[in-house]
């Protein structure tokens, strides 16, 4: 199969959904003229015009609200914030708004609207362009919440969020834009709400979402080295979270590890893990085990920024640990 | 608009000397004239059943402003869209919404607009162009900018009404949003209730300008102050702002000046206003009912006992939905987990 570029692979994703479907539009910072600050948007503008591809002011709160209400009355937009962090400025369209209108208004009112996004530390953008914010998302009733690791998943998880009647927090990763890897030509559909198990084993879990899947299979492959059989499983939309696929890996191996970019402390591998333990309590033979970003801001530099998030090593020790593995 | 932000003259300048020879016909008018006691009798019917311990929560009477939504809504077409407030039993009555509908949803009913999961503050209508009204003080403005923008898109020609307060002309979301409406031609009328109180204090003393109206310059939109007690005056305003939104003449900030007879929720007790300025607004000479009545009597040739008919079938309705909210079901349990998600 064809590899592309995780930035390709959502590129071709919005080229082939609004070639589809008129009713999609999308709206955000340099999505039109400039292709995207990250350059997924480009050929778009070109392909369907200034309306359909329509540069936006830096208004988040403006633009993400003014998307809501286009979503309730015929459109499916797509909005690019640039970055996570500068969701902060939109929670009030995003949360009261989006979220809230098909429930509150007894089920008339669709908002059929994706927030493409990115997230994510390692690249020394420091504490306001570096954050994992996923799971403020994961904890709104109403919202969708997805977050893609691979280029496949990428493509197949943006067309079904794009089909998708309600809003979708769709969360990418700044260091995924030049990951490759293989991606299925034309309808390439990867349903919401499915994990996927991205390595097998049978000795140990993991759990890990976005960035944090790569990380988990290189720790898998150097555990594989020395025995270990790990199983590593990206649940790919985090809400509505497939907790089934989880439980089941979880039963055969008895030991689980989870690893999510967001900080530790109520965050997205606590959710996971309370949740396993309830499901799996009888088959667990050890605590689990959660790695996730340290409950720090994001520091600018290199080093210490390496020490907030979660490494392979992090994660090798993680197993090691649920193992009760002594080197 | 000139640099101080006032309408230029033209055709706004005719919103402050009013040409009586608006085009109504007498059914219209009197449809017009009822459906503000529609709105009476349902806000003072909501207070009543609020203070009886019917209605939970919270609830904003809109009496006194009945002008501007009877008026607002009477310029608008059927398919057209307008989004709403905390204080918006007067927007969604006006648009056409059914008051029994309402009332069920007051009382939390499952025969309610949203299945009584809504309440007061989240009734809708989309199949009237009721996007909503809205629990967040200005949260409508950026929702009624895009259904403007997805009219654009589809062509549809559709105009949509945003109803905000002036306490709402202060949230940051309003030059976004208007910002990107001038940008793009957007057919919005962005029309300021100018009720003079921001839930318990007075608005004045928080607005830098003097006039609400001058910041429609800031944002590049035209701009005009009406008298919101006279529901002709806002009916030829939002009709002139509607139909330049139409015809691609882009977005229109109006202002309707009018007065919050009642508390911002009911049981407000009121203690930072004198009483003597609620008599006043609530004098016949005031109040825009009364007002109306006597275009109606008076230029209109309708008669008194015309006015009252009208009135009495206003509150016929009105106690005909309280009956089909009372005997109507509460939701079943199950409903708790329906329409979290489409």
């Amino acid at each position: 199969m064809r590899e592309l570029t995780y930035r390709d692979a959502l590129n071709e994703a919005l080229h082939e959904e609004m070639a589809r479907d008129r009713s999609i539009c999308l709206l955000g910072e340099d999505v039109g003229r400039y292709g995207g600050p990250f350059q997924v948007t480009r050929g778009l503008y070109d392909r369907f015009g200034e309306k359909r591809v329509r540069d936006t002011p830096i208004s988040e709160a403006g633009f993400v609200g003014l998307a809501v209400g286009a979503a309730m009355t015929g459109l499916r937009p797509v909005v690019e914030i640039l970055y996570i962090d500068f969701s902060t400025l939109a929670m009030d369209q995003i949360v009261n708004q989006a979220a809230k209108a098909h429930y509150m208004f007894g089920g008339k009112a669709r908002v059929p609207l994706v927030i493409r996004t990115q997230g994510g530390g390692g690249r020394g953008n420091a504490a306001q362009h570096s954050q994992s914010l996923e799971s403020w998302y994961v904890h709104v009733p109403g919202l969708i919440v997805v977050q893609p690791s691979t280029p496949s998943d990428a493509k197949g998880l943006l067309k079904s969020a794009i089909r998708n009647d309600n809003p979708v927090m769709f969360i990418e990763h700044k260091l995924l834009y030049n990951t490759t890897g293989p991606v299925p030509e034309g309808e390439w559909i990867v349903p919401l709400g499915v994990a996927d198990v991205k390595r097998e084993g049978s000795h140990v879990t993991i759990v890990a979402t976005s960035r944090m899947v790569l990380l988990a299979l290189d720790a898998a492959g150097k555990l594989a080295r020395e025995g270990i059989q790990a199983e590593v499983i990206d649940p790919r939309t985090l809400k509505p979270l497939d907790l089934q696929t989880i439980v089941r890996s979880v039963i055969k191996t008895g030991r689980l590890v989870v690893v999510s970019e967001g900080h530790r402390t109520g965050g997205f591998t606590a959710e996971v893990a309370a949740r396993v333990q309830r499901e799996a309590f009888d088959w667990l033979d050890a605590p689990i085990i959660q790695v996730a970003t340290e409950d720090v801001p994001l520091p600018y530099n290199g080093r210490l920024e390496l020490e907030a998030i979660p490494s392979v090593q992090d994660v090798l020790t993680a197993v090691r640990d649920v193992l009760y593995w002594k080197q | 608009m000139d640099s101080t932000g006032r309408a230029s003259p033209g055709r706004f300048g005719t919103c402050y000397e009013m040409d009586r020879a608006v085009n109504l016909t007498r059914d219209q008018m009197a449809a017009m004239y009822r459906c503000m006691w529609l709105i009476r009798y349902f806000d003072e019917s909501a207070k009543r059943l609020y203070q009886q311990d019917k209605i939970r929560g919270t609830t904003h009477a809109y009496i006194g402003e009945e002008a501007i939504a009877v008026g607002a809504c009477a310029a608008l077409n059927r398919d057209d869209y307008i989004t709403s407030t905390h204080r918006g039993h007067g927007h969604c009555l006006a648009k056409g919404g059914d008051p029994r509908l309402m009332m069920a949803e007051l009382l939390g009913k499952v025969t309610g607009y949203c299945k009584g999961k809504g309440g007061s503050m989240h009734i809708a209508d989309l199949d009237l162009g009721i996007l909503g009204a809205n629990g967040i003080v200005g949260g409508g403005i950026a929702i009624a900018t895009g259904a403007a923008f997805s009219a654009d898109l589809r062509g549809s020609g559709q105009v949509t009404l945003c109803f905000f307060g002036d306490g709402a002309s202060n949230q940051g979301i309003l030059m976004e949003a208007a910002n990107m409406a001038t940008l793009w031609r957007l057919p919005v009328i962005y029309l300021c209730e100018e009720n003079q109180y921001a839930e318990f204090s007075p608005c004045r003393p928080f607005i830098a300008v003097d006039r609400i109206e001058a910041k429609a310059s800031a944002f590049g939109l035209a701009g005009a102050t009406v008298d919101g007690n006279d529901l002709l005056a806002v009916y030829e305003a939002v009709g002139i702002a509607a139909e330049r939104a139409r015809a691609g003449g882009g977005p229109t900030l109006l202002v309707a000046q009018t007065y919050r007879i009642e508390g911002h929720t009911v049981g407000d007790p009121l203690t930072y206003r004198p009483k003597g300025e609620v008599d006043e607004w609530k004098s016949a000479a005031r109040d825009p009912i009364s007002r109306f009545g006597r275009v109606l009597t008076g230029e209109a040739g309708f008669s008194a006992d015309e006015l009252d008919a009208l009135r009495h079938e206003a509150e016929a309705k009105i106690e005909e939905a309280i009956a089909f909210a009372m005997t109507s079901s509460e939701p079943e349990i199950g409903a708790l987990w329906e329409d979290v998600y489409a």
